[in-house]
């Protein structure tokens, strides 16, 4: 499958009070994505795995810049594109879906209008043509009598609903990637088993790779093909979902699968000490040496390379540098 | 070789916050992001009104001997050194009458903001916290007296208690209230949906002590931009009512009589008995506007933080 | 069998619906909780389970005596909590304290942390200022957090460590019943596991009891010893933790565990059977309130409510399939 976006060494910082402060963001991001796949972005707060969508698309805030690295999508450099050529890719060739329905959808208008402004303005559909379009795209995320539900209101909609027309509106500019940002976090459980399964179908429909960026494990269990695990600003981990759920490499990833509780099992959870780490000082060498059970002397001096440990499948931790047979820690993800 | 998800390992018993934001460094930052200009001018007038007795040159309610009436400021033809911004009608040094007119500027202004400003928020808690009829009759109330033109209220007032000094601050308490009894109460209003005031209340707290505890201390940013705004307004009411002959009364100096004292002699040209009280007024009152801006963007930011 | 520390029977809560401005007619009524049967006792934690509308977090407030019940008993030790007044009504909320979801909006932003845990025990006893110092030691100790934290303030603090200043705070006072109203939800994964273990362990030293109410299967079956499912105002089922995940017997349990999220990639993946969302309390559907969305609905099931039976040792349903 082609390849559709290639982010290496990807640097984004946030200054304040004047320069005096700098938080790195993203310090050093690469990972690759192929049409029609899914990967998922996996971290705490602040681990920079939204500040990764942003850097993608070109809406940072004000703050914050993108010091260094390429994004490559489609064949086009992002990080070179000037603003207005940057809102041509967005909503067209590049979309996203954010965490709260409520806040994406425009109160006062209805949902039609909504869902038919990508594809007005970036296709330049019009009149019978466009509305069959919206109603191919709202019944495409099973949203049930669309011609009725085309003239209500956002308000008029439960949550679920909602983030279905957000997708619709995602889909609506006929884009090649949707970035979902923790779509799900305001769901109902059932809601959102309905909705991802709808994302699935979107996807298989009409083969459009997709980021998922999320905390959740299980959803990147459920929805994704690859996954990449990032904390203080670094991907740790990357590689196949099937891969790091059976026996992830490097130690954080680990303890986030011990730390999932299990349905039916009452084995004590792994609990990861201390907290994640401050940006603005960051510890030397390895940023999650403190809470690493397995830290070494080499972790506290220096940072660990990002290196390959499998078929497409990369860690960034001293132990990789070392025997691989290390099965110690395989067989408790499992 | 430790298993790293052994649950018999006690994770960080003893876990550390994220910073110690140390109280000496929070104020040295703080000192570094102070307000130059309204700190410029108001430092100099507080230091001047406090030491009025060391710094002004002679006794602002005696004629200096030996000087005529409305001599012009040092620089003037007809001026002297002597008295450096002229004389009055009554021969006073206008320099040293400026200076105790600081004194009471400011000192009316600081407490009748207070005055103000302790009922005004007493009753915006009270209405906002107690809610039911005490908050329908306090915020008729409140409506009822912003119906009431400020300075016509104030003037009934001071001429039917007579005027003295204390009488004015609370007279222009009186008077001033109201703008924070609206604002605190809509404050008050959305505190008191703040979870950590629900859980006060679940854990059997009284209500005197979940106000006292939890609401004042929350409300104390907002009364404080507010009074720096309302301590300009006081000002400028005070020296209206001073102008108008029903402020501080004579022969103690208040700007505001400066003013009314020398109008008659602006048009025969003798400037200086109403710009120098004129200007001193605009600098004290831009000052603390400018203040009360800074202060306003300065807590607010933290506000939404906490 | 040992009495219950806190029973919930029949309980009910009705809000009224009204209309007009000026004279406020009454339409109908919210029933956020409609005939609801819970028992908690001393030292166990129970699970409580429900989407959005279930009417978990009204119980919630019913049992912290926010709200009054429309009818129906809450009994704490046997007494009747409604007819709580003065020191017994102190000592119930002495004894029965909640943690919120929101870390951030629970604790008082101007006060010590310090204060802030040390405030229950003003309230209610009299300790001097120095026992009262050492009680809040005692208590973060107890939490996992240094004792000369006390004098900071809340936001100095990251979300993990505030909700354990929350929980500091509702044990500071011989607590024994504790409402976790989705108290981890808002935390980070790993923080949410040191939070959990924490929790179990406070648990075994004190014998605290837990009424743990989340949205997650997963968290609330690893931390609950039963669980209680709730839909549209009622229990539709309640079981053994363990049990409950082996077989659960009610259809909207069992569309839970379908929609529960896998724990691995490689587990088989079921379809979800049920469609639709949660109907609006204000007009419940008639008969057994799950049938309009329920795959194996009979005609029974519209017409007549189903009782709730012991369809296995320990384990009730409200269904009309038992």
């Amino acid at each position: 499958m082609a390849e559709l976006l290639r982010v290496s060494s990807l640097q984004t910082h946030y200054t304040s009070f004047g320069g005096s402060r700098v938080i790195k963001a993203v310090d050093g991001v690469s990972f690759t994505l192929h049409e029609g796949e899914t990967i998922g972005l996996v971290g705490e707060s602040g681990c920079g795995k939204t500040t990764t969508c942003l850097s993608i698309v070109g809406l940072l805030p004000s703050a914050a810049h993108i010091v260094g690295g390429n994004i490559e999508f489609d064949g086009e450099e992002l990080t070179k594109k000037r603003p207005r050529e940057m809102r041509h890719i967005r909503g067209r060739r590049i979309a996203m879906i954010l965490q709260d329905p409520m806040a994406s959808l425009n109160p006062l208008f209805s949902i039609y209008l909504q869902v038919a402004e990508p594809a007005f303005y970036h296709q330049r559909v019009r009149g019978r043509s466009l509305r069959q379009r919206v109603r191919d795209l709202l019944q495409a995320v099973r949203i049930p009598s669309p011609e009725v539900r085309m003239r209500e209101y956002p308000h008029q909609m439960s949550g679920g609903m909602r983030q279905r027309v957000v997708g619709a509106i995602a889909m609506a500019g006929g884009p090649k990637l949707i970035i979902a940002d923790e779509p799900t976090t305001n769901l109902d459980v059932t809601i959102q088993a309905q909705y991802l399964e709808v994302l699935k179908d979107i996807q298989r429909e009409s083969g459009v790779a997709l980021i998922f960026v999320t905390h959740n494990l299980g959803i990147v269990a459920k929805m994704c093909d690859r996954m990449a695990v990032m904390y203080a600003g670094k991907i740790v981990e990357q590689g196949s979902v099937r891969d790091l759920f059976r026996s992830a490499r490097h130690p954080y990833t680990q303890a986030l699968l011990g730390s999932m509780p299990k349905l039916g099992s009452k084995e004590p959870l792994f609990a990861i000490p201390g907290q994640p780490p401050n940006l603005a000082r960051l510890p030397s060498g390895c940023a999650f040496h403190p809470r690493c059970a397995y830290a070494m002397p080499r972790c506290i001096e220096e940072e660990p390379a990002d290196r390959s440990v499998g078929a497409e499948w990369k860690a960034r931790c001293w132990l990789t540098a070392e025997d691989p047979a290390k099965e110690a820690y395989a067989g408790a993800t499992a | 070789m430790v298993d790293i998800l052994d649950p018999t390992r006690a994770p960080a018993a003893v876990v550390a916050p994220q910073e110690f934001a140390s109280v000496g460094g929070r104020w040295i930052r703080l000192a570094r992001e102070l307000p130059l200009v309204p700190l410029a001018i108001l430092v100099p007038f507080i230091l001047i009104a406090v030491f009025a007795n060391f710094v002004a040159p002679y006794d602002p309610t005696e004629p200096i001997p030996g000087a005529k009436i409305f001599e012009p400021p040092f620089w003037m033809p007809g001026g002297s050194t002597q008295t450096l911004l002229g004389t009055d009608f009554q021969s006073r040094d206008v320099l040293s009458r400026l200076i105790f007119g600081a004194r009471v500027s400011l000192i009316v202004g600081v407490t009748g903001t207070i005055v103000a400003g302790s009922l005004g928020t007493a009753l915006g808690i009270l209405s906002g916290y107690l809610g039911g009829w005490v908050d329908q009759v306090i915020m008729r109330i409140t409506d009822a007296w912003l119906a009431l033109p400020a300075l016509v209220f104030a003037i009934f007032l001071a001429t039917v208690v007579g005027p003295s000094m204390w009488n004015i601050v609370i007279i222009l308490g009186l008077v001033y209230w109201t703008r924070y009894t609206r604002v605190i109460r809509g404050e008050v209003l959305s505190l008191r949906e703040r979870e950590f005031v629900k859980l006060a209340e679940i854990a059997g707290g009284s209500r005197t002590r979940i106000i006292l505890r939890h609401i004042l201390p929350n409300v104390m940013n907002s009364a404080m931009v507010l009074a720096s705004l309302t301590i300009g307004v006081v000002i400028i009411a005070e020296a209206s009512l001073s102008f108008l002959g029903i402020g501080v009364p004579a022969p103690q100096p208040a700007w505001g009589s400066m003013l009314s004292d020398g109008r008659s002699m602006l048009m025969v040209g003798d400037w200086w008995l109403t710009v120098f009280p004129g200007v001193c007024i605009l600098l004290v009152v831009l000052a603390t506007q400018l203040l009360g801006d800074w202060l306003r963007i300065r807590l607010d930011p933290q506000l939404r933080n906490l | 069998m040992p009495a219950p520390l806190l029973e919930l029977r029949d309980l009910q809560k009705y809000f009224p619906v009204k209309t007009g401005s000026l004279l406020r007619r009454k339409i109908g009524w919210v029933k956020a909780v409609d005939g609801v049967d819970l028992a908690i006792f001393a030292g166990e934690t129970l699970g409580l389970i429900g989407e959005s509308g279930c009417g978990k977090t009204t119980t919630s407030k019913l049992i912290l005596l926010q709200e009054a019940p429309t009818a129906g008993t809450i009994r704490f030790d046997g007494e009747d909590v409604s007819t709580l007044r003065g020191t017994a009504l102190m000592q119930y909320r002495r004894e029965v304290q909640v943690v919120f979801q929101d870390p951030y909006s629970s604790l008082s932003p101007r006060m010590r942390v310090g204060d802030i845990i040390g405030e229950p025990l003003e309230i209610h006893t009299n300790l001097s200022r120095r026992a009262l110092a050492e009680r809040v030691a005692e208590v973060l100790e107890l939490v996992g957090l240094q004792p000369d934290l006390a004098r900071l303030f809340p936001h100095e603090f990251s979300g993990g460590q505030r909700q354990r200043i929350a929980i500091a705070r509702a044990l500071a006072t011989n607590t024994r019943l504790i409402v976790l109203d989705e108290a981890v939800s808002a935390l980070d994964v790993s923080i949410r596991a040191q939070i959990m273990n924490q929790l179990e362990e406070l648990q075994q030293r004190l014998r605290v009891s837990y009424l743990f109410i989340g949205h997650d299967l997963a968290t609330v079956a690893h931390i609950s010893d039963r669980i209680a499912v709730m839909y549209l105002g009622q229990i539709v089922e309640l079981a053994d933790s363990l049990e409950l995940c082996a077989k659960p017997l009610h259809p909207y349990t069992q569309a839970l565990f379908t929609a529960a999220l896998p724990a691995h990639p490689d587990e088989r993946h079921q379809k979800l059977a049920i469609t639709g969302e949660v109907p609006s309390a204000l007009n419940p559907p008639s008969g057994c309130r799950f049938h309009p969305r329920c795959p194996h609905a009979m005609p029974r099931c519209a017409v007549e409510t189903p009782v709730r039976k012991e369809a296995a040792s320990q384990h009730i349903v409200a269904c009309h399939l038992y």
